[in-house]
C-alpha cells in the first residue's frame, strides 16, 4: 500500500463462549482510503467492526490507529482519536432531540479541535428539518442518518460503516452513496461493510472479503468476482 | 495526526451554539423561575402555615426524589437501595454532632462524605445492569442497615436502641438547613438540565455503547452521577436526623423512603426539574391528608395509580404537557 496506514489490524481473534467470530483477521486502510468489507452474514464484519472501535476487547491480536497501538483503548479514547463508526441497527438516544443526539458527539467526540457544527451536519445528512424531534420517533431510515451524523460530529479520520444502505430503496440508497462520496473526497478514510455490490463498485475498489472470522481475499471487486474462494463462499454456503 | 482535514469544515460557532441544551441563559432562567420561590416558599412557609412536619418531610422527598432523577431519571440506574445514602448520612451527621461535637455545617458535611464514600465503595454495583443493580443496591442498603442496628456496636450507634440528639437540637436551623440543601438540590437538577453533561447521562441511559462512541466517558460520568445523588441523600439524610432528633435504625433505613421517592419521579416526570417536584407535592400532599389517618384508603389509591401510570403514562405527568409542544424544564 503506497499510503500511510491509518488503521492496521493484525492476527485479531474475538471468541464468543469458545465460537470463534473473528479468528485471525488482518487488514490495513490507508489514510483517506474506502475499503469495501464484505462477506456473508456471521463472517465477522460488525464483530470486527465493534472491536476496532473499542466496545469489545479482543482476545488476541493488535489495532493501530495511525502508527499507535490503540490496544485496549475504551469507546470514548477511540472516538476523540478520530475513529468512528454507525450501527448495522441504529442505536440512536431515543429520549433526546435528533439535535441533542448530535450535540452529544460534537461536545464530547471532538478531538480537541473547534467542535463541529452541529447544523452543519444535521444539514449533510439531510435531517435539519427534524432537529428538534426526539430521535425515538424517526423512521429506520432516519434513524440511520442520525447515526452517521453522530459519528461524523465527532470528526473522525476513519469511520467505519456497518450496513448503512441495508433496507433502503434506490433513492435513499443513492443519497447514501453520495454522502459517503462526499466523505471520502473530503480524505475521511472509511470501511464500508455492504452486501450490495454496485453500491460499493462505486465507493472504492480494493474490498477485503471475509469469511469465519479471517480475510480470505483483499484485492479489487473486480478479482474478487473471479476469485474461486470467494465465489464457493458466497454461492457454496 | 493533526493536519487531516476534518469530516465537516470548520465554521464559526452558530446561533445554534447558543440553543444547545440550554446553557447557561436558561440555567438562570430556571433558577429565577424555579430555585428561588421553592426556596422562598419553603422558607417564609413556617410563618404562614403551622405544620412544619409536613413542610419538612416534603423538602426531605423532594431532596430525595431529585437524587433519584439524577441516577434513575437522568443516567437510568434505578437503586432500591438508595435509602441506604439517606441512613447513612444520618448517622454519620449525628455521630458527628454527638461523639465528635462538631459544628453542625461540619457535621451535615460528614453526613453527606460519608454517604459519598459509601457510594464509592458499592461503584462496582453499576457494572450490573437493570433489576441486577436494583437488588444489589437494596443488598446493600440492608448491609448498612445490620451494620449501625448491630448490638456490638451499641457504644458506638447505640445499636437497634437508635440516637437521641435532642442535646443538639435546634429546630429552625435545622429546618433552615434542609431549605439550603433543597437549594443546592435543585441547583444541581438545573446544572444536569441545561448542561452537555446532562445530556451526556442521558446519552448513558439510553444507550451506552453509542454514548462511548459519540466520546462520553461512560464509567466517569456515570460515577460522578451516582456520587452526587449519595451526597444529596446523604446531606438530606444528617438534616432529618438532626431535625427530628430521636430516630432509630428503622427510621432512617426505611425502604418506603426509596419507594416514595421513586414513585414521586415516575408520576412527575424524570429527567425533567417540574417532574419529580409535582410529583411530590402532589402525592405526599395527597399522602398526608389521606394516607396517615387512613392507610388503607392511600396504599389502595397509590397501588392503582402506580399501575395506571406504568401503563398509561410511563414518562409522567409532563409527558402529557410534552405531547402538546410544551417544553417543561
Ligand atoms: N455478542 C455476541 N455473542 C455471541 N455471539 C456473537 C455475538 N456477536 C456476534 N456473535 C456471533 O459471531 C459471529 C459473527 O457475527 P457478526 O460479526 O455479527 O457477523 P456479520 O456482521 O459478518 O454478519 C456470528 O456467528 C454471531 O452469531
Ligand atoms: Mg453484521
Amino acid at each position: 500500500m503506497s499510503r500511510e496506514a491509518i488503521l492496521q489490524v493484525r492476527d485479531l481473534v474475538k471468541r464468543f463462549s469458545g465460537f470463534p467470530a473473528l479468528d485471525g483477521l488482518s487488514l490495513a486502510v490507508g489514510e483517506g482510503e474506502v475499503l469495501g468489507l464484505v462477506g456473508p452474514n456471521g463472517s465477522g464484519k460488525t464483530t470486527a467492526i465493534n472491536v476496532i472501535s473499542g466496545l469489545i476487547r479482543p482476545d488476541g491480536g493488535s489495532v493501530q490507529v495511525g502508527g499507535r497501538s490503540a490496544s485496549g483503548l475504551a469507546a470514548h479514547q477511540l472516538a476523540r482519536l478520530g475513529v468512528n463508526r454507525t450501527y448495522q441497527v441504529p442505536r440512536p438516544f431515543v429520549g433526546l432531540t435528533v439535535r441533542q443526539n448530535v450535540e452529544v458527539a460534537a461536545h464530547y467526540g471532538g478531538r480537541g479541535h473547534a467542535e463541529a457544527d452541529v447544523d452543519e451536519v444535521l444539514a449533510f445528512v439531510g435531517l435539519e428539518g427534524e432537529a428538534d424531534r426526539p430521535a425515538g420517533s424517526l423512521n429506520s431510515a432516519q434513524q440511520k442518518m442520525l447515526d452517521l451524523a453522530r459519528a461524523l460530529a465527532a470528526r473522525p479520520r476513519l469511520l467505519l460503516v456497518d450496513e448503512l444502505g441495508a433496507g433502503l430503496g434506490p433513492a435513499d440508497l443513492e443519497t447514501v452513496r453520495a454522502r459517503l462520496a462526499a466523505l471520502a473526497q473530503r480524505g475521511v478514510a472509511l470501511v464500508v461493510v455492504e452486501h450490495l455490490m454496485n453500491f460499493l463498485a462505486s465507493l472504492t475498489d480494493r474490498v477485503v472479503v471475509m469469511n469465519a472470522g479471517r480475510a480470505i481475499f483483499e484485492g479489487d471487486l473486480t478479482a474478487a468476482a473471479r476469485d474461486p474462494q470467494v465465489v464457493q463462499v458466497f454461492l457454496g454456503g | 495526526m493533526s493536519d487531516i482535514p476534518p469530516a465537516t469544515p470548520e465554521a464559526a460557532p452558530s446561533p445554534a451554539a447558543a440553543r444547545r441544551a440550554g446553557g447557561a441563559p436558561a440555567a438562570v432562567r430556571h433558577g429565577l423561575t424555579i430555585l428561588l420561590p421553592a426556596v422562598a416558599v419553603f422558607a417564609v412557609a413556617p410563618r404562614i402555615y403551622p405544620n412544619g412536619a409536613l413542610l419538612f418531610a416534603m423538602m426531605t422527598f423532594l431532596v430525595l426524589a431529585q437524587g433519584i432523577n439524577v441516577i434513575f431519571g437522568f443516567t437510568g440506574y434505578l437503586p432500591f437501595g438508595y435509602v441506604g445514602f439517606f441512613g447513612t448520612g444520618a448517622y454519620a451527621a449525628s455521630l458527628a454532632l454527638l461523639r465528635l461535637h462538631l459544628a453542625w455545617p461540619l457535621a451535615m458535611l460528614a453526613g453527606a462524605v460519608a454517604a459519598a464514600l459509601l457510594a464509592l465503595l458499592l461503584m462496582p454495583l453499576l457494572r450490573l445492569s437493570g433489576a441486577y443493580f436494583a437488588i444489589a443496591s437494596l443488598a446493600a442498603a440492608e448491609a448498612m442497615y445490620q451494620l449501625v442496628s448491630n448490638p456490638a456496636l451499641v457504644p458506638i450507634t447505640n445499636g437497634p436502641y437508635g440516637l437521641s440528639l435532642q442535646a443538639v437540637y435546634d429546630g429552625p436551623v435545622s429546618y433552615g438547613a434542609m431549605v439550603g440543601v433543597l437549594a443546592l438540590t435543585l441547583a444541581i437538577l438545573i446544572y444536569l438540565r441545561t448542561s452537555r453533561f446532562g445530556l451526556a447521562l442521558q446519552a448513558i441511559r439510553d444507550d451506552p455503547a453509542s454514548a462511548a462512541t459519540a466520546g462520553v466517558d461512560v464509567v466517569r460520568s456515570r460515577a460522578l452521577a451516582w456520587l452526587l445523588s449519595a451526597l444529596m441523600a446523604g446531606l438530606a439524610g444528617g438534616v432529618y436526623a438532626w431535625h427530628v432528633s430521636v430516630f432509630y435504625p428503622d427510621t432512617v433505613f426505611d425502604l418506603s423512603f426509596t419507594v416514595f421517592a421513586i414513585v414521586f419521579v415516575l408520576f412527575g416526570g424524570p429527567a425533567t426539574i417540574l417532574g419529580p417536584l409535582f410529583g411530590t407535592l402532589a402525592l405526599y400532599g395527597l399522602y398526608d391528608a389521606i394516607g396517615i389517618s387512613t392507610p388503607q384508603y392511600f396504599q389502595f389509591i397509590y397501588g392503582l395509580l402506580i399501575v395506571v401510570l406504568v401503563l398509561f403514562l410511563p414518562e409522567g405527568l409532563v409527558s402529557l404537557l410534552r405531547r402538546r409542544g410544551i417544553r417543561v424544564p
